[in-house]
């Protein structure tokens, strides 16, 4: 499933980086510290945040994630939302939380 | 001589800045064709890296070297040194200001994280005068 249809199928917004929204979803990962999520996160996760900093942009286009979902209505800073456009790193908001949105996610992907 | 030599200046306390490096090292990797883990995994090291340049270096020096069967990477600062590397390793111990924990670093991750990416590792620091960690990743290792 693409990130475009996942994204659909749970009603998130678009927020940057429309060019990649082909990328392909595989599997989910749900956390905010960056390093943290560096380490555990496998490539292709829709990843699960409330950081929308220039940082988790990064750590987005170095761990190959397939998008990140700011949960919550977490905001993206405007750098942030220019670097991912750059990049093409689809960022997407929700107002559900973190675990609710992980719920939706799996039961797209299962 | 390596196939490919790259030396990047990383400024300190600019998190903004972080990433540029290993985001162009990245694009390289993948231009030349190297296997999607080994890049990933050589990203993710040298970003690491960089912050740690970035949070407690004072900034410094990334030096890339590129070959087909291997990719070094050397990040060279000037910054305090580090007291104690056997703790510096451990998960979760970090020294990272609440300012830094804010954006999302500081998670003591940095370091195991650089170990569990690459194949190769050392770390050479002297209090007072800076530290020097040299990696390399094998492309068609771990992963």
């Amino acid at each position: 499933m693409t990130i475009k249809e996942l994204a659909e199928a749970c009603g998130w917004k678009l927020l940057a980086g429309e060019d990649g929204q082909d990328n392909l979803a595989d599997g989910c990962y749900v956390g905010d510290l960056l390093s943290w999520v560096m380490g555990r996160a496998q490539a292709g996760n829709v990843w699960l945040t409330v950081m929308g900093n220039l940082n988790a942009i990064a750590v987005a286009a170095l761990a190959d994630t397939s998008c990140i979902v700011l949960c919550e209505d977490a905001a993206l800073d405007q750098d942030a939302k220019k670097r991912a456009d750059m990049q093409g790193i689809p960022v997407y908001g929700c107002s559900p939380n973190l675990y609710q949105t992980a719920v939706q996610v799996y039961e797209r992907l299962k | 001589m390596s196939m490919l030599h790259l030396e990047y200046q990383v400024p300190g306390d600019d998190f903004t800045r972080a990433g540029e490096a290993s985001g162009d090292v990245k694009h390289k990797l993948k231009k030349l064709g190297y296997e999607p883990d080994a890049i990933r995994r050589v990203a993710i090291a040298m970003y690491e890296g960089e912050i740690n340049l970035v949070i407690h270096g004072g900034g410094g020096e990334a030096v890339v070297d590129v070959d087909p069967d291997r990719v070094d990477i050397e990040l060279i600062d000037q910054g305090p040194g580090i007291p104690d590397v056997e703790q510096a390793m451990q998960a979760g111990w970090s020294t990272a200001p609440d300012n830094v924990r804010a954006l999302g670093f500081g998670a003591g991750m940095g370091l195991p994280n650089m170990k569990k990416y690459t194949d190769e590792m050392t770390i050479d620091s002297t209090v007072g005068v800076g530290t020097t960690v040299k990696m390399a990743v094998f492309p068609g290792r771990k992963g």
